[in-house]
């Protein structure tokens, strides 16, 4: 029996809006084991951004509990929150979330300035993701510099860079080609296969095959959880590459 | 991490040039009004204390003549109606410690080739004891010197530098003052200017019985203009002001409601005042100076704020990779701060300039103390702090993912 990692009990999301409450989410409930691979799918406005940013200690359910590593968030303090956003978790945002005015090393070395890890091996580490995900050459350019795939490229780099257990992904390959998307894809199955915990969401079925379980968001509920694939036993595609990113982070 | 944010604070400041100059300037601008008014403010002080202590302490001065506001001058005007028996009988009053009668007037002076235009005093040597004169060279002359009325003077810097030169040491020579020869004893320290700014050292004493027969003959023989007093203590003064009025009162025969032919300064008091004075304006200088200071932390605050608005996505972004409050806090209220400290360093250079400036050009005394210096930096750093210190709280205080969906 594997640990949960997520625990997800009667959750519920309404946004308040001029026209009062608006549910998004209506009684959602998941368990996450450690280890697995989850694809989140769904039509849009389903509430799939919405539950990760519950997940990822980013905003606060309007009922419901969530329990991470055995914690209830609900009970954590501010600080303890920060600390799980900077070193559990890694979160890569559906719009990139970049900072405009800085280098991608420092975008991607920023979570380790909050950890607390020294200028020299901030840009060290920082200088081997980027360069796992193909970007040594634009270590010091910004983030308008280059192209939206590139983007997607540094911000899951920055989710990386402080070794998370979890990784959560809103659409990771949005914004990317499918020759990219591949390469992106098999990145996710190597963290797995390394025993990282992976959430992501996306529109497209191929790419929800990747991953161990598939779970339907429809209008605010799951309607649909098939798991195609035991827990740890997910397969590369593709060429198999050499642990690239164990190897960096 | 300390310096990483620092790292941040300065790359943030250098994102927004010239904004950061026009709230930087307004520091600038308070810190050396504060900087350069505390250099004035306190020399003038210290040109006043200075003044006081050369004038030496508790002292009255009774001139000849009804009182009015303009009594020195119409002192000089009408014959003295005091004389040196009146002196004689102040000496013998409760709390007088020092009685020095005193004629004066301008007089020409010549040593060979060098003419010289100057205040001529004539006293007794008590007259030094009160001010608490020291010769720098030479001797004083004394009571027998009164009694034969002998043609000895005593001369000040000024003069020594304005008829001697250098090369040549006064003590023993002989200058002629209204053409008749006066041998010179000694030379008087060096005084410096009254609070009215009048040279003290541009004068020269001479015995009293002199001045009156030989340089100024044309008065009632006896009289003088002025009689100075020195009470034994600060607490005394008040009895010995009350015993000078009635004793002269009584010697002049003035009846009560009638108009006295003298009046009764009290020279400490005076001082005292215009010190008070000083004290006062550079109190004012230095107020109206924090003001600018107070202007300028509210220009850091409204620029922080609007800073804080502008950069909410990149807040949100911050926290969502696991910045703390306090991490955000501290890296806008680093921004606050070093804002007001460089804009105060620049500040504290232009003040001291400026100060340096106006004693060039106008030669009134300034001092910049370092304590003046340590309290401008040390009220800059607490006001970029306290005017930080909102604008940071407000941006610690967001909510992350309200932040990032800010547009
Ligand atoms: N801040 C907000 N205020 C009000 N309503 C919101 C807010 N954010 C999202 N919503 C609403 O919540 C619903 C779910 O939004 P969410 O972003 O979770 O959808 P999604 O499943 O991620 O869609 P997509 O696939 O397009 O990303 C939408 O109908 C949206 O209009
Ligand atoms: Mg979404």
């Amino acid at each position: 029996m594997q640990k949960s990692v997520i625990e997800v009990s009667g959750l519920y999301k309404d946004y308040q809006t001029a026209a009062g409450p608006f549910p998004v989410l209506k009684d959602v409930n998941l368990r996450i084991e450690n280890g697995d691979y989850v694809a989140i799918m769904g039509p849009s406005g389903s509430g799939k951004s919405t539950f990760m940013n519950i997940l990822g200690c980013l905003d606060k359910p309007s009922k419901g509990q969530y329990v991470l590593d055995g914690h209830p968030v609900a009970n954590m303090e501010q600080n303890a929150i920060a600390q799980v956003r900077n070193r559990t978790i890694g979160f890569v945002f559906q719009g990139f979330n970049l900072l405009a005015r800085s280098s991608l090393l420092d975008n991607v070395a920023l979570p380790l300035v909050y950890a607390g890890v020294d200028k020299t091996e901030r840009h060290a580490r920082a200088k081997l993701l980027l360069e796992k995900v193909g970007l040594a050459k634009y270590l010091n350019s910004r983030p308008n510099q280059i192209s939206g795939g590139q983007q997607q490229r540094v911000a899951i780099a920055r989710a990386l860079v402080n070794k998370p257990s979890l990784i959560l992904a809103d659409e990771p390959t949005g914004n990317l080609d499918s020759v990219t998307s591949e390469e992106i894809m098999t990145l996710f199955s190597e963290l797995n296969q390394e025993g990282i915990t992976i959430v992501l969401v996306t529109h497209e079925t191929d790419i929800a095959e990747h991953a161990s379980r598939q779970v339907r968001f429809l209008d605010g509920r799951i309607v649909q959880d098939t798991r195609t694939r035991e827990i740890g036993t997910t397969e590369t595609f593709g060429t198999p590459t050499n642990n690239i990113i164990s190897e960096a982070i | 991490m300390f310096t990483a944010m620092l790292g941040e604070a300065w790359h943030a400041m250098g994102a927004n040039r010239l904004r950061t100059f026009l709230t930087m300037l307004g520091m600038v601008i308070g810190v050396s009004a504060v900087v350069l008014m505390m250099a004035i403010g306190q020399g003038a002080e210290a040109a006043v204390k200075r003044s006081i202590s050369a004038m030496g302490s508790n002292l009255f001065v009774v001139l000849s003549g009804p009182p009015s506001a303009g009594g020195a001058r119409s002192a000089t005007g009408n014959a003295p109606s005091l004389n040196v028996k009146d002196a004689n009988a102040i000496s013998d009053l409760d709390g007088v410690v020092g009685v020095a009668p005193v004629t004066m007037g301008k007089a020409q002076i010549v040593f060979g080739s060098n003419n010289w235009n100057t205040d001529i005093i004539g006293t007794t040597p008590s007259y030094l004891d009160i001010r608490g004169w020291n010769l720098s060279d030479g001797y004083a002359f004394s009571e027998s010197d009164i009694r034969s009325a002998t043609r000895v003077a005593l001369v000040g810097k000024t003069i020594v530098q304005n008829i001697f030169g250098d090369n040549i040491d006064p003590i023993g020579k002989t200058i002629r003052i209204k053409q008749s020869p006066f041998v010179i004893l000694g030379v008087l320290d060096s005084k410096g200017q009254t609070l009215d700014g009048r040279d003290q050292d541009d004068t020269i004493i001479v015995p009293l019985t002199t001045a009156q027969r030989k340089l100024f003959g044309n008065q009632l023989p006896g009289s003088v203009r002025q009689i100075m007093v020195q009470a034994e203590s600060d607490n005394t003064m008040p009895m010995v002001e009350q015993g000078l009025n009635s004793l002269l009162n009584q010697r002049h025969n003035i009846r009560e409601g009638s108009d006295s032919d003298f009046s009764v300064r009290n020279l400490t008091a005076i001082a005292n005042s215009a010190a008070e004075t000083t004290r006062t304006m550079s109190l004012l200088l230095g107020a109206i100076a924090s003001v600018s200071l107070l202007v300028g932390g509210i220009g850091i605050m409204n620029i922080m704020l609007v800073s804080v608005t502008e950069r909410t996505r990149e807040i949100g972004i911050r926290m969502a990779i696991g910045a703390r409050q306090r991490d955000i806090l501290l890296q806008f209220l680093l921004e606050a701060i070093v804002i007001s400290i460089v804009g105060c360093l620049i500040g504290i250079a232009i003040g001291v300039g400026g100060a340096i400036m106006v004693n060039i050009i106008t030669k009134a005394e300034i001092i910049i103390s370092v304590n003046s210096v340590a309290i401008a930096f040390g009220v800059a750093a607490s006001i970029g702090v306290f005017f930080g210190f909102y604008p940071a709280r407000k941006a610690a205080m967001l909510n992350p993912i309200e932040a990032l969906r800010y547009q």
